[in-house]
């Protein structure tokens, strides 16, 4: 019941403050604050009574939905999940405490969509079933529309819309998939049923089948990442959000696609995805290089954070696809980092929005002399994102790397150049807007951080140093499940490959 | 022979059209000008024909020598009308007094078109059928052209029944070809004659492809659609509602009965024909209704676009496909009457507020209905948890299931579009502020109750769908027989 009460207790929230009569916008916004931050709290359980020796789905919870068509509400955790339900429900009390002020308008309904795009996150991360994924899945989609397109910039409404129409055409693909695969499973197996453990356990037959489930799945995930070259929604998206939202796209949103490869694609398509593995590995290292040489040339700080986000998460492609534990591990533990850093990025963005009403660099600069605490949390977090060694970051890319190069030392170097390229365009964004003298009279009587965003970004701070410092908490719950998923997708490579000896 | 003449098999309709009898008679009555009892007896009816078909379930029965057939599709289809039908009794109470077109007549002839309807799901001789449609739209003609001194009511009329009376004609001329090629015009008996080699008779074939150019009306499919958005637009709201919805379900219940038992034998031969249709109707349909400015045109090529959809599980067939179209018609019932429903309610400088823009502000000044509207827009896109999702689900499946891969693609590409104008519509209510006099919500008890049953559908197939599909896919199995 854990997991349900997790995922459903930000909708209960949202239902509540829905009801709430009108012009309590002040309520609305302490209740989802308190709903989320009972969420985090009831979340904390499922880390602690998580056992990390066992490979199985833990706090399982099975029940018929529709046994006419084998689909059930069946969830569980396990290593892959954990860690990203936990970001989820941390991320999300922060994301709504940062928008404290800065949503001028329709508290009540920002705060309805920010929580059941919560339930809708947790579920994907929790469901087991491909019919309850897919609907959490595409659950997610309307309240992101809403928050960008009605509490985004300028040009939200393009935004939105291209958010939406970039995900809807590539998850659509991935339902006929879906089908596919549930007949398939069904005709050989005599069982029709969307249960995921079920059909993991299936050997597939190689060949262009699988590899046309493969991609429409890939096409889901890749789209939803955003892989180069399907990022181009992310920027507009972005910039257009405002804070919440970035924080929470960047956060956990993307997370579901890199997710989506971990829990659908590699068990159930492994040969498809030894086959397309260098061309996966391809894509992630020209957006590792890519997302590196864009954010540079960046006039709009959010927009260089966007695009670092396109690197970053090249990189957690390529830790996942080298597939080799610690290329995984990596992996998982940098889509952690990337939620806590670029979160932080957007955060601190947003502070200076907040007081300037600007995002261009050119605008800003000598914040050191004027905010000076604003600025330290701004270079540790900028630290942080560029992968220096005792904070968070480091501790992904270097488990990537080594994955890397056990796969090929060409790929691995390829990427540590994308990694020296992120400290350019982070220190040089940093150097801009922070050293240097007060070259306008706005800046000059900006004020220091607020209590209220010292409560926001301590908590990050907390987990970026922790992260580096003391890995280990983070990593170890994840390992045997990385383990367990490496031996499934090779034990059934090696499966079909032997059946097909005797022709 | 003198025909078994069995009141069992035709009590939902009796009821109907024994309902429609008694309104006559009332609507004689002098009353102080409100018709709204009538409206009210008139849902009795429609409740009342929908517990017959209840209580009748698990009936699979032949009556007036094989005229009639009292089976779990009927009754399937006779509940998915009494809900049509009572639906739009409900929206129109309040709306034609707005229009100042109040009358007992409307509601006589919605019940009689209901008729008509019902009738038609339970046909099991093509004359049947044809009467049963003629029923249904001679009802339909008149009701179009309600708004009588109305320019588009005029040309919705005019329009709808001069192309329905040729779409008739065909239907007609389709029915004596197959008479003539098979020597009869029961479906069982045809059935028996295709199997035994009349399927390559020139006769059958032509007169086959006249009863596709009549459905093809009445469903609008591509290519004979060309009516639809010009009737949907001129017709009063509710009626454009039932047109949408008790008509075209009525309309595929008869053409499956058609495909699915007479012509089973020869499923490949037609199933190309329904492929390109479907792909026709689905792809145009959405594309065209990416232009509309016009919310009831809109709806209009959407509906073009979901008969498309629902030709897909028609061309799937069999068990699986015949249920998703089933199980699609209910849920498309509640999606689209809602939809028209929330629509009526909308007044603008005192006329009717139907243009895309008419809907810019409407969250922040009638949240409550903002958001019923945005349900059955998302239901319509097929985004989950909403009805659509499941129902799209269902037929993309089927066609999944009996090898027809791409076209479950080409259908799940044309959702991905077809999201973008719906979506628009929200954009319009959530994102935009009013330019001039903003769009008012004209209060009305019955309509609230009809949107409250329809959101109801919508969520209940959309979350805890399964009673309803098992329902659906048993009732296609007496066809399959």
């Amino acid at each position: 019941m854990l997991l349900s009460a997790v995922t459903f207790l930000p909708a209960v929230g949202a239902v509540v403050i829905a009801l709430l009569p009108r012009g309590q916008e002040r309520l609305a916004r302490s209740l989802a604050l308190l709903t989320a931050l009972a969420a985090f709290v009831i979340s904390l359980p499922l880390y602690t009574g998580f056992d990390g020796g066992q490979a199985a789905y833990q706090f399982v919870e099975n029940r018929d939905w529709m046994p006419s068509l084998g689909i059930a509400y069946h969830l569980g955790i396990d290593g892959i999940s954990l860690l990203l339900i936990l970001l989820t429900t941390f991320l999300m009390p922060l994301a709504i405490l940062s928008s404290w002020h800065s949503i001028e308008r329709r508290w009540k309904e920002f705060a309805v969509t920010m929580l059941l795009l919560e339930t809708g996150m947790l579920g994907v991360f929790v469901a087991l079933d491909l019919f309850l994924f897919y609907v959490f899945w595409e659950a997610t989609l309307i309240p992101m529309y809403l928050i960008i397109g009605i509490w985004g910039g300028k040009n939200r409404v393009y935004a939105a819309i291209k958010f939406v129409l970039y995900t809807l055409a590539g998850s659509v693909l991935m339902l006929v998939a879906i089908l596919a695969l549930y007949f398939q499973h069904g005709a050989a197996t005599g069982i029709y049923t969307f249960d995921l453990p079920v059909l993991a356990r299936y050997v597939m037959p190689a060949g262009l089948g699988q590899n046309l489930m493969f991609l429409a799945f890939a096409l889901a995930f890749a789209i939803k990442v955003p892989m180069f070259p399907f990022h181009t929604w992310l920027p507009d998206a972005h910039v257009e959000a405002p804070t919440a939202g970035s924080v929470i796209l960047a956060g956990v949103l993307l997370k579901m696609g890199t997710y989506g490869f971990l829990r659908f694609s590699l068990p159930l398509f492994p040969q498809s995805s030894l086959l397309f593995a260098p061309w996966i590995v391809a894509l992630a290292i020209i957006g590792i290089i890519y997302g590196a040489w864009v954010s540079t040339a960046q006039p709009d700080m959010k927009k260089l954070v966007a695009y670092s986000s396109v690197s970053h998460l090249g990189l957690v492609m390529l830790g996942l696809f080298v597939l080799n534990a610690q290329g995984l591990v990596g992996g998982i533990i940098q889509m952690v980092n990337h939620g806590l850093s670029t979160g932080a990025l957007f955060l601190l963005v947003g502070m200076v929005y907040e007081r300037r009403h600007t995002r261009l660099i050119a605008d800003l600069g000598g914040l050191w002399k004027v905010m000076p605490a604003y600025s330290v949390i701004f270079l540790i977090v900028t630290l942080s994102s560029l992968g220096l060694p005792g904070l968070n970051g480091f501790v992904g890319e270097f488990l990537i790397l080594v994955g890397a190069f056990q796969w090929n030392w060409a790929v691995a170097a390829l990427a540590t150049t994308g990694i020296i390229f992120a400290a350019v365009y982070m220190l040089w964004m940093y150097q801009r807007v922070v050293f240097g003298e007060v070259t306008r009279e706005e800046n000059r009587r900006l004020p220091d951080l607020s209590a209220r965003e010292w409560v926001v970004l301590l908590p990050v701070l907390l987990f970026i140093v922790w992260i580096g410092v003391y890995p280990a908490p983070f990593t170890g719950v994840t390992e045997t499940s990385v383990q367990a998923l490496l031996a499934q997708v090779q034990a059934k490579a090696a499966a079909t490959t032997a059946a097909m000896v005797p022709k | 022979m003198l025909p078994l003449i069995s009141f069992r098999a035709i009590a939902p309709g009796m009821a109907l059209a024994a309902t429609a009898c008694l309104l006559l008679l009332l609507d004689l009555l002098p009353t102080r000008g409100r018709k709204d009892h009538l409206a009210v007896v008139g849902l009795a009816g429609v409740v009342l024909s929908m517990i017959l078909s209840l209580g009748l379930w698990g009936s699979d029965e032949r009556a007036f020598n094989g005229m009639v057939r009292l089976d779990g599709f009927a009754l399937f289809f006779n509940l998915v009308i009494g809900f049509a039908t009572g639906l739009v009794l409900l929206l129109s109470i309040d709306y034609l007094r707005r229009q100042g077109m109040e009358s007992g007549e409307f509601y006589i002839l919605v019940l009689f078109s209901a008729v008509g309807m019902t009738l038609m799901a339970g046909a099991g001789d093509l004359i049947v059928i044809f009467l049963g449609l003629e029923v249904m739209s001679l009802s339909l003609y008149v009701l179009a052209g309600w708004f009588e001194g109305r320019l588009e009511a005029g040309e919705a009329s005019m329009k709808y029944f001069l192309l329905g009376a040729f779409a008739s004609g065909f239907f007609l001329y389709g029915i004596a070809l197959i008479f003539g090629a098979t020597g009869s015009t029961n479906l069982d008996r045809i059935a028996v004659a295709v199997a035994g080699g009349a399927a390559r008779d020139p006769l059958l074939i032509i007169g086959f492809g006249l009863l596709v150019a009549g459905f093809g009306f009445k469903i609008s499919s591509v290519p004979f659609h060309m009516w639809t958005a010009d009737v949907y637009q001129g017709a009063p709201t509710s009626v454009t509602a039932l047109i949408a919805t008790g008509s075209k379900a009525a309309a595929f219940a008869a053409l499956l009965r058609v495909l699915l038992s007479a012509l089973r034998t020869v499923q490949p031969d037609w199933a190309v024909l329904f492929w390109g249709l479907a792909v026709l109707s689905m792809t145009a349909g959405n594309v065209v209704a990416l232009a509309q400015q016009n919310i009831k045109r809109m709806l209009a090529y959407s509906s073009i676009a979901h008969a498309g959809y629902i030709l897909v599980g028609v061309v799937a067939g069999g068990a699986l496909g015949g249920g998703g179209v089933l199980f699609y018609l209910l849920v498309y019932t509640f999606t689209t009457a809602g939809a028209f429903g929330v629509i009526l309610l909308l007044e603008r400088d005192g006329r009717e507020a139907v243009a895309v823009s008419d809907l810019a502000g409407l969250a922040t000044r009638h949240p409550v209905l903002a958001l019923t509207f945005s349900v059955f827009l998302l239901s319509l896109v097929g985004i989950p948890p909403t009805a659509g999702f499941v129902g799209k689900f269902y037929l993309f499946g089927a066609a999944v299931r009996t090898g027809y891969v791409w076209l479950a693609v080409i259908g799940v590409v044309n959702s991905a579009i077809a999201a973008y104008y719906y979506l628009r519509l929200i954009v319009f209510m959530y994102m935009r502020e009013p330019e001039g006099s903003p769009t008012v919500l004209v209060p009305s008890l019955p309509a609230g109750l009809a949107l409250a049953v329809a959101l109801w559908g919508v969520v209940q197939l959309g979350v805890l769908p399964a009673p309803f599909l098992d329902l659906a896919q048993a009732a296609v199995i007496p066809l399959l027989r």
